[in-house]
């Protein structure tokens, strides 16, 4: 018969149980995760009228105000490859994308709060719901994407088949992020308040809005930012350009998953611990 | 899976928890405790820091299949921080917990509820939260739906139901997954009688192959259904045994809710008040009167009505340590109004052959005026739990979840 101990000793001393014991709960959780996914995109579109207009009107909004500043010549933002427009609305969708990876762990445990302290049910499921939530929006985001971009004239087939992968790793590296704030977010609201002003801040040191400057203090800036190789890569296959950074694109990747990993087993031992301080 | 009577599926080894009064310092505590856990350190044991106290302290017991566990205490006394341990929720700052098998644990009712998906899409997203899997949600879905009472509103979003129909479907919900342990918090004390008479019994039927922890503050359910009980104040053991009528009085102990006091004496006074058994022992026992079973319980009191009133009438309300009313004597019932004088009445009262179970009781003294014209009752005094007195049954039955025992003859032949 199934059995289970609770002390006062630390699970990171047995790390090969609580591994075990991690990779069963992901197992038992694959059902609820499931749930949890449909419950929550159910419940958030049909109490909203304009549905999925929401996954793309505030990137919509944000191009025509920089399409506007680069046009007037209040700002000048450098030569782009692509049209400026594709160029700036491609890129905050892919930022929206990311935004929201990073936000969804969080979201999704401040949500469940009243369930978290009051049932046992395998915490793995949540991280999994989230990272289900933001592959599902993203998608929605992509589609959207590569209609406007086709009417354009610049999505191709290859663009097709590439934009998964750019999904994917879009979402592993924003949900690494995210759940390695979500320990500490989840005792002090501090986090998820300040990090839209963070992320503003990392916005603009990654070629977003704007191309890569060729020389200059920002350049040294954006080269050395990891998520200029992440942004730029899935710009460049989403829009059907050959990528200039894969190699970078590709370790990126590879850090994202490792701290994926690593960061879900801090999840899971820190989990009884916010329970006890959460204010549920 | 076998399910053999006997075996231990609870045990909990000396267990304490701290919490903190702070808010500000128990948040820092907890990144406190996050960096010691990565680390790998185990939490300091002993020493409390500054702001906390034991919410539960050094508890230990064990529940075996087929048996039951009452968990009782006053608010406050650490039985949900117990549980919330039990159910694997938080981890013990000392001591050790094992729990065997699937443990079900109805806590929260309808955890997982979401109030613009309906009732059906509910039942399979608590169903996963509880851990049932799709295809088992599906061969209880209509024996679900029968039990809450739902019936055709199964389909409406949960958002539109009265209060007692969410909490129907939850409990319906959580007692149909045939748990190993189960943990009942306060679900019993949910829903109108008839639900509540009937989630008595489907408890009483999981019970019998499951380990069951039992929490209530209703002591006749605690009578009924555990066979034996652990009574937790201020986060220790006070008791803890088979001996649930000992329980349960150290339970009631804990009260000091029934304290005398003059609620109401605008239109009379109670001058004196006696309780006694017999004329015999009626001196030396003034303070606190043993009243034997099926002896005579007397009352001597001696009220001053306000001139003005005319007439009067005296109500007795025995309470017992529940603070329940279990018998009244109005002398309405038995006798003309007394005429009043404007001095004190010495007023002499006898209830015969006292019947109540073993235990302490208080009685309230009411002096009323009958208004004829309105006919309605003006109230003079109310003197509340002015007196107390003991019952003793000399075979000493304890405690039943009874008001009474009922007399009776049996004859064999």
């Amino acid at each position: 018969m199934d059995k289970r101990v609770y002390n006062a000793h630390s699970n990171i001393q047995k790390p090969w149980v609580m591994v075990k014991d991690m990779i069963r709960d992901i197992r038992e959780g694959q059902d609820l995760a499931k749930r949890l996914t449909i419950r929550d995109i159910k419940a958030l579109y049909r109490q909203s009228f304009l549905g999925l207009i929401w996954a793309f009107i505030l990137p919509f909004a944000n191009t025509i105000t920089w399409v506007f500043l680069n046009g007037s010549g209040i700002v000048s933002l450098g030569e782009t490859e692509i049209p400026y427009p594709i160029y700036v609305f491609t890129g905050t969708m892919i930022w929206a994308i990311f935004l929201e990876s990073i936000q969804s762990p969080i979201n999704n445990i401040t949500t469940n709060k009243a369930m978290i302290a009051k049932v046992n049910f395998p915490r793995e499921a949540l991280i999994m719901s989230s990272v289900y939530q933001s592959l599902f929006n993203a998608a929605i985001k992509a589609a959207i994407l590569l209609i406007v971009l086709a009417f354009m004239g610049y999505a191709s087939f290859t663009s097709v088949l590439l934009t998964p992968i750019a999904i994917i790793s879009l979402v592993i590296c924003g949900t690494a992020i995210g759940l390695m704030l979500t320990p500490i977010g989840t005792l002090y609201t501090d986090i998820s308040k300040g990090l839209p002003l963070v992320m503003q801040f990392f916005m603009y040191t990654t070629p977003v809005v704007y191309a890569i400057p060729e020389t200059g203090l920002t350049a040294k800036i954006i080269q050395a930012n990891p998520l200029t190789p992440l942004i730029m890569t899935c710009r460049d296959w989403i829009t059907g350009q050959a990528p200039t950074y894969l190699m970078e694109f590709g370790l990126v990747n590879l850090a994202a998953v490792l701290i994926l990993l690593f960061v879900m087993i801090v999840f899971r031992v820190s989990m009884p611990i916010l329970v006890e301080r959460m204010n549920a | 899976m076998e399910r053999r009577i006997g075996e231990t599926l609870v045990k909990v080894d000396h267990v304490g928890k701290k919490f903190c009064r702070d808010l500000k310092k128990s948040l820092w505590y907890g990144v406190q405790d996050l960096g010691a856990e990565f680390l790998g350190k185990s939490k300091a044991e002993k020493q409390l820091r500054d702001k906390e106290f034991w919410a539960v302290r050094d508890v230990s017991f064990e529940v075996k299949r087929g048996e039951c566990l009452g968990l009782i205490g006053r608010n406050g006394a650490g039985k949900s921080t117990l549980l919330k341990m039990l159910n694997g929720l938080i981890k013990p700052d000392k001591g050790q917990i094992e729990m065997y098998g699937r443990v079900g644990a109805l806590i929260e009712l309808g955890s997982g509820f979401n109030p613009i998906l309906t009732g059906r899409e509910n039942i399979y997203n608590n169903g996963a939260v509880l851990g049932l899997k799709k295809k088992e949600v599906d061969a209880v879905l209509d024996e679900i739906i029968d039990f809450s009472e739902i019936g055709k509103f199964i389909d409406t979003p949960v958002q539109f139901y009265s209060s007692g129909m969410k909490v129907r479907l939850g409990f319906s919900v959580a007692v149909h997954m045939k748990p190993d342990v189960l943990i009942l918090d306060e679900v019993l004390a949910v829903g109108d009688s008839g639900f509540k008479i009937k989630s008595f019994n489907k408890v009483n039927e999981m019970m019998r192959d499951a380990a069951v922890i039992f929490v209530s503050h209703s002591m006749p359910h605690i009578a009924t259904i555990t066979n034996k009980v652990l009574l937790m104040e201020n986060g220790v053991e006070n008791y803890y045994g088979e001996n649930i009528a000992e329980g349960i009085d150290r339970y009631f102990d804990n009260f000091g809710g029934d304290d005398p006091k003059v609620e109401f004496s605008e239109g009379a006074t109670v001058e004196s008040m006696t309780i006694f058994n017999s004329e015999l022992y009626k001196e030396a026992r003034e303070e606190f009167p043993i009243i034997d079973y099926q002896s005579d319980l007397n009352v001597n009191l001696d009220v001053k009505v306000n001139r003005e009133i005319s007439w009067f009438h005296v109500k007795l309300q025995i309470t017992d340590k529940d603070l329940k009313i279990v018998g009244i004597y109005d002398s309405f019932q038995f006798s003309e109004p007394i005429q009043n004088t404007g001095d004190v009445h010495k007023l002499k009262i006898k209830i015969p052959n006292t019947i109540f179970i073993n235990g302490e009781y208080a009685v309230t003294v009411f002096i009323q005026q009958r208004d004829e014209a309105n006919s309605k009752w003006n109230l003079l005094a109310i003197y509340r739990y002015w007196k107390k007195f003991r019952v003793k049954a000399s075979k000493g039955l304890g405690y039943v979840p009874a008001v009474v025992y009922l007399p009776g003859e049996i004859h064999a032949s």
